[in-house]
C-alpha cells in the first residue's frame, strides 16, 4: 500500500491524475455553462422549449446546476487537491485509489446527464440525483477520503498546511450532508420518498443545500486559493493566526444558516432567527479569509497590471467578498422579504458561481498548464478570457439584480385603495425579458470566454506533444 | 524573534495543525454542534393526529400527478409556500402553515417564483381552464413564457407505478384507507373518471389515464385542506 518511492528522496508526484482531472474540468466548465446559457435563453424567449419533454426548463436547470457545481467546480477542486496535497505532504497520492475516485465521479456526472433531462429526479435543490446515483456518489467519496486520509497519514511533513485544513473540512462535511440528506425509502429503481416530511424535509435539505455552497464551493476553493495564490503571487500567506481563526470561526458557523432560505415558512421562529444571526455573523470569518488573500498580494499588486493569472485570481476574492457580504445581508429579515423568490438569488448565487469558483479555477488552469504541459499557446488570449470573463459577469449580476428588484417591487406593491398594483402576474413576468436577455448575453460571453480557454489549451496540450517532451515534474 | 517566543506563539501547531487525525475529529466536532440543534428537534416534532386533523395524504391519482410535478421541474419555478404579508396573501390566500405540509414528500417549497406561487390554486380555477392552460399557458394565460406540455396529453401513468409510491408513503407513515391500498388502480380510476366527466362537461375529451388527468387532479387539491381548516378556525369567514 505505501508508495514505492518512499524511502528515497526522489519522490515522484502522480501529475497524471491532475491532467486528468485538469482535462474534465475544462470539459465539463463548457457543457455546464452551455446548458445554463441554454436555460437562459429559455426564459427571455419560451419557444426555446422546443416542445420537446427532455429540453424543457425544468428537465436542464438541473443538468445545468449540477454540471457547474459537481462536475465542473468538483473537478476543479480535485485537479487542486490532487497537485497541492501531494507537494504539500511530500508523499504520492494511491494510483488506484485516485483513478477509482477519477472515473467513478465521471461516471456519476455522465449518469446525471442521462437522467435528469428524462425526469428521474428526487427534487431536492443540488441534490436531484436519484437514489442508486446517491448511493454510486457515496461509495466514490469514500475512496477519495482513504486516499486523502492515506495521503495525510504517510505525509513527510509534520505541519498540516492551511490549504490542508479546508480540504478537509470539504472531505468530511459533504460526506456527512450528503448522507443525511438523501436517506430515502426506494418506491421503484428510479423513485424514493426522503425519511422527512413536509417543514422537516425542507429543513434537512436546506441544510444541506446552503452547506453545500458553504463546504463544496467554499472551503475547497480557500484552500486552492492558500496554495495557488501565494503560489503565483510569490508570496507568503498574510498571516497564520487570521487563517486559523477565519478557518474555525467559519467551520463552525456556516453549518447554522441554512434556515435562511426558510424565512417567513412554516419553519418554527427559533430555527428562522438562529440561522439569520449565523449568516449574518458569517461576514467575519469570510471576509477573514478575503483580507488574507488580498493581503497576500501586499508588494506585489504591480503584478495585477501585467499577470493575468493575478487577474483571475483577484477578481475571483473579490468577488468571493462581495457574495459574502451580501449574502448575510439577504439573510436579514426584511431584505430577505423582498429578495427571496426573485432573480436578486439568482445573481447572488453567480456573483459566486462565476466570480469566486470559475475565477479561481480558470486562474488555477492556467497557472498549472505549464506546469502540466509546458508554455500556454497563447497568453493573449488569457487576458482576453479574463476579460471577457469578467464583462460577462458584470452583465450577468448587474441584470439579475435589477430583474430581482423590479419583480420583488411589482409583487408587493398596493395602490392607493389597498389592492395590487399589478395584479396579473404576467404583467410583471413580461417586464423582467430586458433583463433575462442582458443575462444571456453576459452568460454567452463568459460561455465563449470558457471555450477560449479549452481551445488554448487544446493548443498547449497539442504543442507539448508535437514538442516531444514529456511533462516536467515541478516539484515544491 | 526567539525561538521560545515561536513555541509559545504556535502552541496550536504542537496539538492540532500537527495532527491529522484530532484536526480531522474536531472539524467534524465544529459541524455537529449546528447541525444537532437545527435538525434533532425537528426530528422530535410529533404531528399529532388532532394537529393534522382535517389535512389528508394525497389521494392515489393525487400522487400520480405530484409524481409528474416533480419530474417535470414544477418547483423550479412555481413555489408551494405563501408567506404572511398582505402582498402575498391578496394575490395567493391565506398564508402556508407547517402542518398543511405533513404529507408532502418531498416537500416542493421551492424557492423560485418565475411563475406565480401555487400552493392556494387548488379550486382557483376550473378542471377545463388546466386543461388548456398546461397545452398551451398561452390560451389562457396570454404572455406567459411558461413551456408546453403537449406530451401530458399523449403519455399514460401507470396504476402499478402509482401504487408502489402509494404503497412506500403509506409504508413512510401516510394514513391510507385499507380499502384504498387494496385496489390502488380502483381508487386512481374513481376519481380519474370524475375529472374526465367533468372535463366533458366543457366539450373536452380525454382519456382517464392520460398524465394530464393526474396533474389536473393534484393542482386542484393543492391547499385545500389547509385553506378549509383556516376557514373552520375563523368560524367560515373565508
Amino acid at each position: 500500500m505505501s508508495p514505492d518511492t518512499s524511502n528515497g528522496a526522489h519522490e515522484t508526484y502522480d501529475d497524471d491524475i491532475v491532467r486528468l482531472f485538469f482535462g474534465a474540468t475544462v470539459l465539463w466548465a463548457v457543457v455546464g455553462m452551455l446548458v445554463g446559457v441554454i436555460i437562459a435563453l429559455q426564459l427571455a424567449f419560451w419557444p426555446a422549449n422546443m416542445d420537446v419533454p427532455y429540453l424543457t426548463f425544468g428537465r436542464l436547470r438541473p443538468l445545468h446546476t449540477n454540471a457547474v457545481i459537481f462536475a465542473f467546480a468538483g473537478n476543479a477542486v480535485f485537479t487542486g487537491i490532487y497537485y497541492s496535497m501531494q507537494r504539500l505532504m511530500k508523499v504520492r497520492t494511491h494510483d488506484l485509489l485516485s483513478r477509482i475516485h477519477f472515473w467513478g465521479w465521471q461516471g456519476i456526472i455522465v449518469s446525471a446527464a442521462l437522467t435528469l433531462p428524462f425526469g428521474f429526479t428526487q427534487s431536492r435543490e443540488y441534490a436531484e440525483l436519484i437514489w442508486p446515483i446517491d448511493i454510486a456518489i457515496a461509495v466514490v467519496w469514500v475512496v477519495f477520503a482513504i486516499n486523502f486520509f492515506y495521503t495525510i497519514a504517510y505525509r513527510k511533513v509534520q505541519h498540516l498546511y492551511v490549504a490542508i485544513w479546508f480540504y478537509m473540512s470539504f472531505v468530511l462535511t459533504v460526506a456527512v450532508l450528503h448522507i443525511v440528506n438523501a436517506l430515502a425509502l426506494p418506491a421503484t429503481l428510479t423513485r424514493s420518498f426522503p425519511l422527512y416530511s413536509g417543514m422537516t424535509d425542507a429543513l434537512v435539505q436546506w441544510w444541506y443545500g446552503h452547506n453545500a455552497v458553504a463546504f463544496f464551493l467554499t472551503t475547497p476553493f480557500l484552500g486552492l486559493m492558500y496554495y495557488f495564490l501565494p503560489k503565483a503571487a510569490e508570496r507568503p500567506v498574510f498571516s497564520y493566526r487570521l487563517s486559523i481563526i477565519h478557518f474555525w470561526a467559519l467551520v463552525f458557523l456556516y453549518i447554522w444558516a441554512g434556515p435562511h432560505h426558510l424565512l417567513y415558512s412554516g419553519l418554527p421562529d427559533w430555527v428562522q432567527t438562529v440561522g439569520s444571526i449565523f449568516s449574518i455573523m458569517l461576514i467575519a470569518p469570510s471576509w477573514g479569509g478575503m483580507l488574507n488573500g488580498l493581503l497576500t498580494l501586499r508588494g506585489a499588486w504591480d503584478r495585477l497590471r501585467t499577470d493575468p493569472i493575478i487577474k483571475f485570481l483577484v477578481v475571483g476574492v473579490s468577488f468571493y467578498g462581495m457574495s459574502t457580504f451580501e449574502g448575510p445581508m439577504m439573510s436579514v429579515r426584511s431584505v430577505n422579504a423582498l429578495s427571496h423568490f426573485t432573480n436578486w438569488v439568482v445573481g447572488h448565487v453567480h456573483s459566486g458561481a462565476l466570480g469566486w469558483n470559475g475565477m479561481i479555477s480558470f486562474g488555477m488552469l492556467y497557472w498549472l498548464a505549464p506546469r502540466l504541459w509546458g508554455k500556454v499557446h497563447n497568453e493573449s488570449w488569457v487576458s482576453l478570457h479574463f476579460w471577457m470573463a469578467t464583462i460577462g459577469i458584470v452583465l450577468y449580476v448587474v441584470s439579475m439584480w435589477a430583474g430581482g428588484l423590479t419583480e420583488g417591487l411589482m409583487w408587493r406593491a398596493i395602490n392607493a385603495d389597498g389592492l395590487l398594483a399589478y395584479p396579473n402576474f404576467v404583467d410583471i413576468v413580461q417586464r423582467l425579458a430586458p433583463f433575462y436577455w442582458t443575462r444571456f448575453f453576459g452568460g454567452t460571453l463568459f460561455l465563449l470566454g470558457a471555450l477560449l480557454m479549452a481551445f488554448n489549451f487544446i493548443l498547449t496540450i497539442r504543442d507539448a506533444r508535437a514538442a516531444g517532451a514529456s511533462a516536467p515534474v515541478a516539484a515544491k | 524573534m526567539s525561538d521560545t517566543q515561536h513555541t509559545q506563539e504556535h502552541w496550536h501547531r504542537r496539538v492540532l495543525e500537527n495532527k491529522g487525525g484530532l484536526f480531522a475529529v474536531l472539524s467534524v466536532a465544529a459541524i455537529a454542534v449546528g447541525s444537532m440543534v437545527e435538525l434533532v428537534p425537528m426530528f422530535t416534532v410529533d404531528y399529532a393526529p388532532e394537529e393534522v386533523v382535517g389535512i389528508h395524504p394525497y389521494t392515489p391519482l393525487e400522487v400520480a400527478g405530484r409524481d409528474i410535478y416533480v419530474r417535470e421541474g414544477c418547483y423550479l419555478c412555481h413555489s408551494q409556500w405563501v408567506r404572511p404579508f398582505r402582498s402575498e396573501t391578496l394575490r395567493y390566500g391565506t398564508w402556508s402553515r407547517a402542518e398543511e405540509y405533513v404529507y408532502d414528500r418531498p416537500f416542493q417549497l421551492g424557492s423560485r417564483r418565475i411563475g406565480p406561487d401555487l400552493h392556494r390554486v387548488g379550486g382557483k380555477y376550473n378542471n377545463a381552464w388546466h386543461y388548456e392552460h398546461m397545452r398551451n399557458p398561452r390560451s389562457t394565460s396570454p404572455g406567459s413564457i411558461m413551456p408546453n406540455y403537449p406530451w401530458l396529453y399523449e403519455w399514460s401513468y401507470d396504476p402499478a407505478d402509482v401504487a408502489a409510491s402509494v404503497n412506500t408513503l403509506a409504508t413512510l407513515g401516510h394514513p391510507y384507507a385499507d380499502d384504498v391500498l387494496a385496489d390502488i388502480p380502483g381508487a386512481i380510476r374513481a376519481q380519474a373518471d370524475d375529472v374526465v366527466a367533468d372535463l366533458k362537461a366543457s366539450n373536452i375529451e380525454v382519456e382517464p389515464d392520460k398524465e394530464i388527468v393526474a396533474v389536473i387532479a393534484y393542482l386542484q387539491r393543492l391547499g385545500l385542506d389547509g385553506r378549509a381548516k383556516v376557514a373552520a378556525a375563523e368560524g367560515g369567514a373565508k
